[in-house]
């Protein structure tokens, strides 16, 4: 057969044709125009609202409690002024809970949430039903040493929350569609979950004036934050518009007055002995602005955010339950 | 009845098949049996070469900083003794004490090390070496196509000329040593271990792996991407650093490692029998050693099985002198030997052993000289005394830069360790003399305020053992190991009037060593104007960054984090760091009775 020449001729024709035409029939399916376009993300710009439908069975919109200097009974006693975790947490739920993680300093130094406050959030959700409570930041500062010497780590982990460190693989790039932020990578910790509560503390930035709540997305973020600072008015307001939290308790048992965000002495930090819960992230910002005597019409974000129908800055006019 | 006998015959066969199966093969020659003894240390020498590898592996790994539950207050530490390997390294006790004349605290670890070696030889390359146990698996697997039968007796006699340059090697090297110098670590194959596998096969394998699991992540298959994030989970909790970290220039340390890895393909344990100043030092050292063998020649017919085995090249077969200061004691030959020739026993004769080194004194001296040599030479060039590159940041609590260069040996223990990516091996910045020692690259990474790791891990005591107080600053002045300046022509409040203030808020130190002054600067619209006019303008309130030298510890959050992508409006050099009475801004710094 093999010295058949006609035959041997034909197989091996046939076999460079075969060739040629697959790499043909690759090269046309896989083929590149090329052009700009290649610069604008594929992605259609996304939201996430984590907001429980029915809020206003809710006792009231926002709690201010005062009347302890203990922040695990301010923070139940705020939670429970609007009517109790079960309001927001169903049984079942896997729920995020993102304190301000954000930097290498001990909890005298209020740069970071109070872990006694972050504790007994994650408690409160779990009595509510909770399947899963992680509690996760994306740091400014080492994570590893941000969430020991915080004193959230082991606080979460004592009350059976998942602590969850930031890691490359968790951050997945999405359009947020903002005025200033377009595509980023976000933490998918603190969106892959059924409910999401914001635990800030309250304190002094020397760019914004003033953050809490709003201003805490910026640990969804991963890339390099620092250009967000530019204009990090539209840049917070960007963010709070992106994700609306079920829920939000902002911790200003002490708060850092001087040097925020990350403060280091301890003069600066003062206590205030006040946790604020809210369904409205704009209302609670308000309120928390006037503890360190900052004008709130002066914090551009909060006007911004208002503007953009995220909340109010009347939270006087708010069903409020101070206790 | 005669289907009854054919049967039972088959049935007979069969069992002595099984037999034969069963029963060992049978030993070529006499077939003598080895000792029970020497069969039982050959499996007991391989699990020993598999732990100290994997105890070595898991130290690397935890040559960083995981954090714990434990109270915020506690001193941040590594929780095991991750420089061990080491500590235990005679030649980097030997290095540091003919540059230093002293033993650096853990060092003394070595003398165990040598005590060993007065006893057995050089059982820490044939046994313990985490380095030598991958050479011994890659001289196995490597040359497995052609290296069998005659060519692997062939290469694995003695080569003399070739297996007498590690000798030279650790003269030069030691002498280099006595004029200033560690330079020897960059061949100590511990050193070697630490530096490739930590600064290039785990970044990259790391980096493999964030590729993977992204695409894992693209698959939009549920399965597929719960299994990889449960996978990476795991490997960030375990193996991984926090994030991918780059080294700089790292791609060379990876290409010399597989270059030495890829030359057990041709000549068996290269680095080991040619190269290993360690080995070297322990080959000088096994002629005092107690323990060796004995060999009985007349009974040796010339098999060479103990050659097909011999991981030294170290003449275990008969006719010839055994060479106890090349034998890495895997006792291989006398596991194979069929003819009683070989034992390993205290005590053995003379007769049939060379003890010394096959060198001459007067290359060993020659070679000595030269390492001592090339030490001024290198100094006489710039990089130290003068022109000394700004660049060069050397970790919090190193010492003065010559001390630092008679201590540190470029294992990368410190460029592991920091959780920062902030400490990398330099190339060339510091000279040729400074090749692989550990500089701060704030564009990386910056030095994280309340973090002493790199002390704690250093070996030699290049970088101290400082505590958090010292670091910073707590009733004494911090350590600084450089200043920030700022590139005002690149700024953004200082050029752009735009806000930023990134460095500002970074800065960790209280009061802060960058402090802002508000203006208000005139800024251009950038919008088209009518024809004819000039743009409208406005003005912006912005915050311009100064720094107060007299704060700053140069630790690089500034740099690190200036959103000046590109080349950064904030900097640092290497000015006003603690270690130099010389290098310093500032008058109340300066002391010049004290050299740099």
């Amino acid at each position: 057969m093999a010295d058949d020449p006609r035959r041997d001729a034909l197989k091996r024709i046939g076999t460079a044709a075969l060739v040629l035409g697959g790499s043909g029939l690759v090269g046309r399916a896989l083929w590149d125009a090329g052009g700009l376009e290649v610069y604008e993300s594929s992605q259609r710009p996304q939201r996430r609202d984590f907001r429980v439908d029915g809020q206003a069975s809710t006792k009231a919109d926002m709690a201010i409690a005062r009347r302890s200097t203990d922040p695990t009974q301010l923070t139940r006693a705020a939670i429970d002024a609007l009517g109790g975790m079960g309001q927001f947490v169903k049984r079942g739920d896997v729920v995020a809970v993102k304190p301000n993680i954000g930097w290498d300093r001990a909890p005298v130094h209020a740069a970071n949430t109070n872990p006694k406050v972050v504790a007994e959030v994650v408690r409160l959700a779990y009595e509510a039903g909770a399947e899963l409570v992680t509690v996760t930041d994306a740091s400014c500062n080492e994570p590893n040493r941000c969430f020991q010497r915080s004193g959230i780590w082991k606080a979460a982990y004592d009350v059976g929350a998942d602590v969850v460190l930031p890691a490359a693989h968790r951050f997945r790039s999405l359009h947020l569609g903002g005025d200033v932020l377009d595509e980023w990578p976000i933490y998918r910790p603190l969106i892959d979950v059924d409910k999401v509560i914001n635990v800030p503390v309250a304190k002094h930035h020397n760019l914004a004036k003033f953050t809490a709540a709003m201003k805490n997305w910026y640990g969804l973020l991963g890339g390099r934050r620092n250009r967000l600072h530019q204009n990090i008015d539209v840049s917070i307001a960007d963010l709070a518009t992106f994700m609306q939290p079920t829920l939000t308790v902002i911790d200003a048992t002490r708060v850092l007055m001087r040097n925020g965000p990350q403060g280091g002495n301890i003069a600066d930090a003062k206590d205030m002995h006040c946790v604020i819960a809210s369904l409205d992230q704009v209302a609670a910002d308000t309120y928390a602005c006037g503890l360190i005597d900052v004008d709130p019409a002066q914090v551009g974000y909060l006007t911004m955010g208002q503007d953009r129908g995220l909340g109010t800055m009347d939270w006087k006019h708010l069903r409020v339950a101070e206790v | 009845m005669t289907r009854f006998a054919t049967k039972l015959k088959s049935k007979l066969a069969l069992k002595s098949r099984v037999k034969r199966l069963l029963k060992k093969k049978r030993r070529p020659g006499s077939g003598i049996e080895a000792r029970p003894i020497i069969r039982r240390l050959v499996w007991i020498r391989r699990f020993a070469q598999v732990g100290f590898l994997a105890l070595f592996c898991w130290l690397l790994v935890e040559t960083g900083f995981r954090g714990s539950f434990s109270a915020t207050d506690e001193p941040v530490r590594v929780a095991y003794p991750v420089e061990g390997f080491l500590l235990a390294d005679p030649f980097v006790a030997l290095m540091t004490l003919l540059s230093t004349q002293t033993v650096y605290r853990g060092l003394l670890w070595s003398v165990g090390l040598v005590a060993l070696t007065l006893v057995f030889g050089r059982v820490f390359c044939g046994w313990i070496c985490p380095f030598g146990t991958l050479h011994h698996f890659f001289a196995w697997i490597f040359p497995s196509r052609y290296g069998k039968g005659s060519e692997r007796i062939e290469a694995n006699k003695t080569h003399p000329v070739r297996q007498r340059a590690k000798y030279y090697l650790l003269y030069a090297l030691l002498g280099a040593s006595l004029t200033g110098s560690a330079i020897g670590g960059l061949f100590d194959p511990i050193c070697i271990a630490v530096r490739s596998i930590g600064l290039a096969v785990i970044p990259a394998m790391q980096y493999a792996s964030n590729v993977t699991s992204q695409l894992a992540g693209a698959s939009n298959v549920q399965a597929v991407q719960s299994g990889s994030d449960a996978v990476a989970d795991f490997m960030s909790e375990t193996v991984w650093q926090s994030q991918q970290f780059y080294y700089h220039e790292t791609w060379f340390i990876g290409v010399l490692l597989v270059a030495v890895m890829f030359m057990n393909r041709f000549i068996p344990r290269f680095w080991c029998r040619v190269l290993c100043p360690l080995g070297a030092l322990l080959g000088v050292m096994s002629r005092f050693a107690l323990f060796g063998m004995e060999k009985d020649h007349t009974k040796c017919t010339d098999c060479d099985l103990c050659l097909v085995h011999c991981q030294g090249a170290d003449s275990p077969q008969g006719g010839v002198k055994w060479r106890q200061d090349e034998c890495h004691m895997c006792l291989n030959c006398e596991a194979a030997c069929p003819e009683d020739v070989i034992k390993f026993r205290f005590l053995p004769g003379f007769r049939s052993r060379i003890a010394k080194p096959d060198t001459g004194r007067r290359t060993a001296l020659a070679s000595a000289a030269a390492g001592a040599a090339l030490i001024p030479v290198a100094r006489a060039a710039d990089a130290l005394d003068a022109n000394y590159n700004d660049r060069v940041i050397r970790p919090p609590g190193s010492v003065t830069e010559k001390e630092f260069l008679e201590r540190c040996i470029r294992c990368a223990e410190c460029m592991k360790v920091c959780p920062n990516n902030a400490l990398h091996p330099a190339f060339f910045e510091a000279g040729i003399e400074g090749i692989w020692t550990p500089i701060l690259i704030p564009r990386i990474g910056y030095c994280e305020h309340s973090c002493v790791l790199c002390g704690d891990v250093c070996p030699t005591g290049a970088i101290q053992k400082i505590d958090e107080k010292q670091k910073l600053g707590i009733d004494q002045k911090p350590i600084s190991i450089g200043t920030a300046f700022f590139d005002r022509g690149r700024c953004l409040p200082w050029a752009m009037a735009t806000p930023c203030i990134v460095c500002e808020e970074f800065c960790p130190t209280s009061p802060k060593a960058i402090w802002v002054e508000e203006v208000v600067v005139p800024k251009r619209e950038s919008v088209a104007s009518e024809a004819g006019k000039e743009p409208p303008m406005t003005s912006v309130e912005v915050k311009r960054p100064l720094v107060d030298p007299s704060l700053c510890i140069g630790c690089g959050a500034c740099e690190t984090v200036c959103p000046v992508q590109d080349d950064p409006a904030v900097y640092v050099t290497n000015i006003g760091e603690t270690r130099s009475k010389t290098n310093v801004i500032l008058l109340e710094n300066t002391n010049y009775n004290y050299g740099s």
